[in-house]
Order: structure tokens, then C-alpha cells, then sequence
């Protein structure tokens, strides 16, 4: 039994322009231990989709299918319910750790909180039980630290402090929306690190959501390509990145400059723009950037073929080795 | 080698604020404190170094658009910081800038041709109408726009449009060098790519010097031919870029390039990332000595007595560390 499935799960949103539809038909199942990657410019919905998965989505948003959690169905389930189990079973890190953290209270109180509500510890405890994560975390003096508020510690401190937050219960699952691009490489180093013994040391599955590929190859286990709210390409981070088949994870995988590269050369690039959600063209949504469209492309979307290895695509042309 | 297109010397940008729990003591905040650098005609210099380093500032002292505390900055042959208003608006003819955020920094209000149109009627207002939006439509081209979109407003762009938009307002006046601050840390990795081929493209065909300014590693090295990598507002390390990416001299180089992810899963899971303890101090009371020492791996005792110079090492690189001196 999986951890967590997602089944043909599809959010929209209605908004003064018509319907927007984020996310389309995505499904995805994840193990305990497990990294799953999700890679895609922006506006291909993984920032959605996940914020579906949570019930978070804004106002105008809907969610439809079924998100499956240790066998519980989360789609439909009141606030009360989820707010059992957002923090306490899964957990969330967000892009900006400036932003997400409330600027007016201390770093105690902000930890505390999330135990005292889901474990019902006593105040003395929970901080206890925090400075503890701190110190997991690699904050220094995280005794004295505590009492701080969050514009006393630098960016990529308070990301570790939202990380600290993020695991106090022991998630089953960690969502970790683009943790580490508002960061320096050297403070990326190391909470790609941490991210790799928490996996390791904890057993946690991960969910995450970045554009940066070089994170995702040290890190996670599959990977799933998005664009335009659909998934193009499934599989193991080595078939992705060794023997990718679907054109957009191609050109993606080309288009990122390399420090092993030292040619002067032009990188090649995917030509256009991502198309916009209100206005995708019929068929797939790739066609106009992929230089290997037919007819059949712009009549119906191709459907997510499964292949051999727990591979799966959505692209009518022929697998390449 | 030629004579250089622009060289600073020197340069120091200080910023008085508060002192902390005071209201009127100002202490000195060293953004940049002594960087001097020279750049050649045609060629890209690279500025790397995490946030706070000063290469922002260093970019915005050079255009001139925060005021230099010390030093000296000559564009061909003028000392820009000792011009007068009027001067420095006739030099900055010959120096643009491009800009990180690409929407942010295009008025919501104008279209994309009043935009790139801006700089030539300021400066030559006696153009008419019909040579104005020719020379619009022309740079629109030359940057991959198409001129039909001259009337759009910038939230009817893209992204990396709105980047394109920049890039034909700075070259409008026909600069001799531009100096791009993070110009493609906010775009999509495919669309990064565009405009990085749009800049060598650009350079190639105008002749245009570069300075880039970037945290991405593997971008810069991909753009530019001499990198300056800094620390804490001063130069730790300037050289080739087969100096600087094969043979890295300086213990803070070598920590940033090995923390930089690769996107290879073999390749990424093996690499052995020098990770820096602690985190940057502050650059209202920088270190003493060697302002490196508090997170550097090799440091020793006279390392925290003696400021270390920048001297050439082996590889050829400027390199600021009393190991190489």
C-alpha cells in the first residue's frame, strides 16, 4: 500500500477571464522513504497540485478526484479534519522563508505551537522537543536562538527553522515547494544535505517541487515532468535524466547550462514561450514549442502511455533509445 | 593587451546607517569595500558571490546610480565619478544596465515602445516620430521581439519578453557596455537559455562588452571569459574562466563550485561539496585580516592579523589569500 495516491486529480479555477484549468488529470502514488521529484517552468501547475493535495488552494479554486493518504480519502474532508493532519502527518515547506514565517512572533512561540496543538505537550516540552530540531537542523546555540524572532537569523537559517517546523512531528510526508531557490548554492548544499538524511535517517517521503534539476538528481528517486498542468514523463531520476523520452524533458534537460561544459557554443534552447492556461491550444500542450509535432498533435492531447520500468510519457512519437 | 573599455580602481561604496541602539552615531555598512577591476572591449566579465557580497552595489556604483565612497570608475578615458550632472547624462550614453526583475523594472504604464523609445528621446529629441519608432521596430527585431507588438503593455508579456524589452531599451543608444544584474535569475531554465544566446548573439554582432552579474555558477561560466568572484564587498579571486572553473585557487572558490548541484544523478550523488560553516558575517564589522577566516577551512592565526592582497597565484588568477602570497 502506497503512502500517498493521487488519482486523475484536476483543479481549476474560476476567475473574471473564464475558467482556468491548473491541473489536469495528474496522478501519482508515493512509498514511505520515497522521493518524488516534480520539475516544470512556472505556470505548469506543481505548485497547485500539491497546494490541492493540502486543501490549500484559494478561494476560486476546486478540486476534483481523489487524493488518498494511509488509505483516507482527503478530497472533501472539513478544515477540522485536515488541520489534524496538515502539520502533524504532512508537512510543508515553502518557497520564501522570509514570507512564511509570521515576522511578529518568536521562533518559540511559532515552534510550541505546532506540538502543543497535535501532541498536546505542555509549553516546557514542545520547546524542549524544538530546540532539539533546531539543533538537528544545524542552527547554532539554537538554545539562545530560540527566543529570537525571524529577521534575527539570515535566509537560509530561517529555511532550516521552517524545516525544523516542518518536522517536529515527524511527518510521514514532507512537501517542500522550491526550498531552496530563493537560497545561495552554499546554503543549498546544505539543505539538500539535510533533506537527503531525513530521508535517510527518518524514513520521510518527499515531494519535491523545483526547477532546478541539479537539486532533483541529488536527491529523489522518480521524477514527474510537468507542463501546462499535465504530466509529460514518469520515471526513475536515472531513465529521466540517462534516457529521457519525451521532447520537453529533453529540451529541458539540454537547455540547462552545464559546469562540466566548456564549449563557447550557443545552448540549445526550447523556442516560444509556455503557452497560457487560459488559452491552451487543443490537443497537446507542447505543440508549438516541439520540433517534432504532427497532425496528430494539435486534434487530441496524447494520452500517459505506461512503458517498460515504470515509465510512463504522453507523447505519440516513438520511444527513442 | 588593448586599452580597457572601463576600469575601477579602489572602489569603496559605504553606507551610514544607525548604530544599533543609538540614533545618532552612524557606523559604516562596507557594501563594497576595494574592488578594482578592469573589463576589455568585447569581452563578458562575470561577477559571482553569494547575496550580500556587494555585486549588486558594485553594478549599481559603477552606473553610477548609488554614490562611491572612494575610488575611481573610468569609462573611456572619463573618471564617471568626478562628472557633473550633465557629464555624467552624455557618458551614460555609452553605459546601460539591464535588471533582475523583468516586469518590475518596465513601467506598467507605457508600452513596450515607449519603453525602448525612452532613452533615444531624451537623448536626441530632435528625432522625429517616424525615425523613432523605425529604430524601435528595428531593436525589437534585433532581440527577437516582433515589432507588431510595439503597442502591448508589459503584463501582456512574458517573462522573458519583458527581459527582451530590457535589453532593447539598453541598446537602443548604441552603449558601448552593458552591465546585466542577475538578468536571468527570474526566468524559466528554457527561457534562460534564450536569453543568454541572446546576449552572446548581441555581443557578437555589436561588439558589446559585458558585465554579468550572476549566483548561478554554471550560467555565468557558460557567458563570461574573466570572472571576478567576491566575498564580503572585496575581490577574493579574479581570473580566466578555465582558471576560475578548472584549477580554483582560493578556498571560497573552490567551496562555491562544489556546492553547485549538478544535474547528473551519478555524477551529483558522488560529488563531495565543501559545505561553509556558519553563515556570512556582517559587513558593518567585517572580520579582521582575511575577511574569509571565520568559515574557512584552512585558516591559521596570522590569517585574522593580515589583510591579504590580491597577488597572482599559479594558475594565473588574482587570488586574495595569504596562502598564495
Amino acid at each position: 500500500m502506497s503512502l500517498l495516491s493521487v488519482n486523475n486529480l484536476n483543479i481549476a479555477f474560476s476567475t473574471t477571464d473564464g475558467a482556468v484549468s491548473a491541473v489536469n488529470g495528474i496522478s501519482l502514488s508515493l512509498n514511505k522513504g520515497e522521493a518524488l521529484g516534480i520539475v516544470g517552468e512556472s505556470g505548469s501547475g506543481k505548485s497547485q497540485l500539491v497546494l490541492g493535495i493540502l486543501g490549500l488552494l484559494a478561494q476560486n479554486g476546486k478540486t476534483f478526484g481523489s487524493v488518498k493518504f494511509h488509505d483516507k480519502e482527503l478530497i472533501g474532508l472539513s478544515q477540522n479534519e485536515l488541520n489534524k493532519i496538515r502539520g502533524d502527518k504532512i508537512s510543508m515547506i515553502f518557497q520564501d522563508p522570509m514570507t512564511s514565517l509570521n515576522p511578529y512572533l518568536r521562533i518559540s512561540k511559532q515552534m510550541t505551537e505546532v506540538l502543543m496543538l497535535h501532541k498536546n505537550l505542555s509549553y516546557a516540552e514542545a520547546k524542549k522537543e524544538s530546540i532539539h530540531m533546531l539543533d538537528m537542523v544545524r542552527i547554532p546555540e539554537a538554545k539562545n536562538r530560540i527566543d529570537m524572532y525571524p529577521h534575527e537569523f539570515s535566509g537560509g537559517m530561517r529555511q532550516r527553522v521552517m524545516i525544523a517546523m516542518s518536522l517536529l512531528c515527524k511527518p510521514d510526508l514532507l512537501i517542500a515547494d522550491e526550498p531552496t531557490t530563493a537560497l545561495d548554492v552554499t546554503v543549498q548544499a546544505q539543505i539538500v544535505n539535510l533533506l537527503q538524511d531525513l530521508k535517510r535517517d527518518l524514513d520521510t517521503a518527499i515531494i519535491l517541487i523545483t526547477h532546478d534539476l541539479g537539486v532533483v538528481a541529488g536527491i529523489c528517486d522518480n521524477v514527474m515532468v510537468m507542463y501546462a498542468g499535465r504530466t509529460m514523463e514518469y520515471g526513475s531520476v536515472n531513465n529521466i535524466f540517462y534516457n529521457p523520452q519525451h521532447p520537453y524533458t529533453q529540451g529541458l534537460l539540454r537547455s540547462i547550462p552545464r559546469l562540466t561544459d566548456d564549449s563557447y557554443s550557443d545552448l540549445p534552447t526550447i523556442p516560444g514561450n509556455p503557452p497560457s492556461l487560459l488559452n491552451l491550444p487543443i490537443g497537446c500542450p507542447f505543440q508549438e514549442r516541439c520540433e517534432y509535432s504532427v497532425e496528430k498533435c494539435s486534434i487530441k492531447p496524447p494520452p500517459l502511455v505506461s512503458l517498460s520500468n515504470n515509465r510512463k510519457k504522453a507523447c505519440y512519437r516513438e520511444s527513442v533509445q | 593587451m588593448n586599452e580597457p573599455i572601463l576600469s575601477v580602481k579602489n572602489l569603496k561604496v559605504h553606507f551610514p546607517i544607525s548604530k544599533k541602539g543609538t540614533f545618532f552615531q552612524k557606523v559604516n555598512l562596507k557594501a563594497v569595500d576595494g574592488v578594482t577591476l578592469e573589463v576589455f572591449k568585447g569581452e563578458t566579465l562575470g561577477v559571482v558571490g553569494e547575496s550580500g557580497c556587494g555585486k549588486s552595489t558594485l553594478a549599481r556604483a559603477i552606473m553610477r546610480l548609488l554614490p562611491s565612497t572612494e575610488g575611481t570608475i573610468t569609462l573611456l578615458g572619463k573618471n564617471l565619478l568626478s562628472l557633473n550632472k550633465n557629464q555624467l547624462q552624455n557618458a551614460r550614453k555609452d553605459i546601460q544596465m539591464i535588471f533582475q526583475d523583468p516586469l518590475a523594472s518596465l513601467n506598467p504604464r507605457m508600452t513596450a515602445g515607449q519603453i525602448i523609445a525612452e532613452p533615444l528621446k531624451t537623448f536626441y529629441p530632435n528625432l522625429t516620430n517616424n525615425e523613432v519608432k523605425n529604430k524601435v521596430s528595428q531593436m525589437m527585431n534585433l532581440v527577437g521581439l516582433i515589432p507588431e507588438h510595439i503597442n502591448k503593455y508589459p503584463h501582456e508579456f512574458s517573462g522573458g519578453q519583458c527581459q527582451r524589452i530590457g535589453i532593447a531599451r539598453a541598446l537602443i543608444l548604441e552603449p558601448k557596455i552593458i552591465v546585466c544584474d542577475e538578468p536571468v535569475s527570474a526566468l524559466d531554465v528554457s527561457i534562460q537559455a534564450q536569453i543568454v544566446n541572446l546576449l552572446k548573439k548581441l555581443q557578437r554582432e555589436l561588439g558589446l562588452t559585458l558585465i554579468f552579474i550572476a549566483h548561478d555558477l554554471s550560467v555565468v561560466k557558460h557567458i563570461s571569459d574573466r570572472i571576478l568572484v567576491m566575498y564580503l564587498g572585496r575581490p577574493v579571486e579574479i581570473g580566466t574562466r578555465d582558471q576560475i572553473y578548472k584549477n580554483p585557487k582560493h578556498p571560497y572558490t573552490i567551496a562555491l563550485l562544489s556546492a553547485v548541484p549538478i544535474p547528473d544523478p551519478e555524477l551529483e550523488r558522488k560529488k563531495v561539496v565543501q559545505i561553509l560553516q556558519g553563515d556570512l558575517p556582517s559587513p558593518i564589522n567585517p572580520p579582521s585580516g582575511c575577511r574569509f577566516r571565520t568559515r574557512c577551512p584552512l585558516a591559521e592565526k596570522t590569517c585574522s592579523e593580515i589583510e591579504p592582497e590580491l597577488k597572482e597565484a599559479n594558475s594565473g588568477a588574482m587570488v586574495s589569500c595569504l596562502k598564495f602570497s
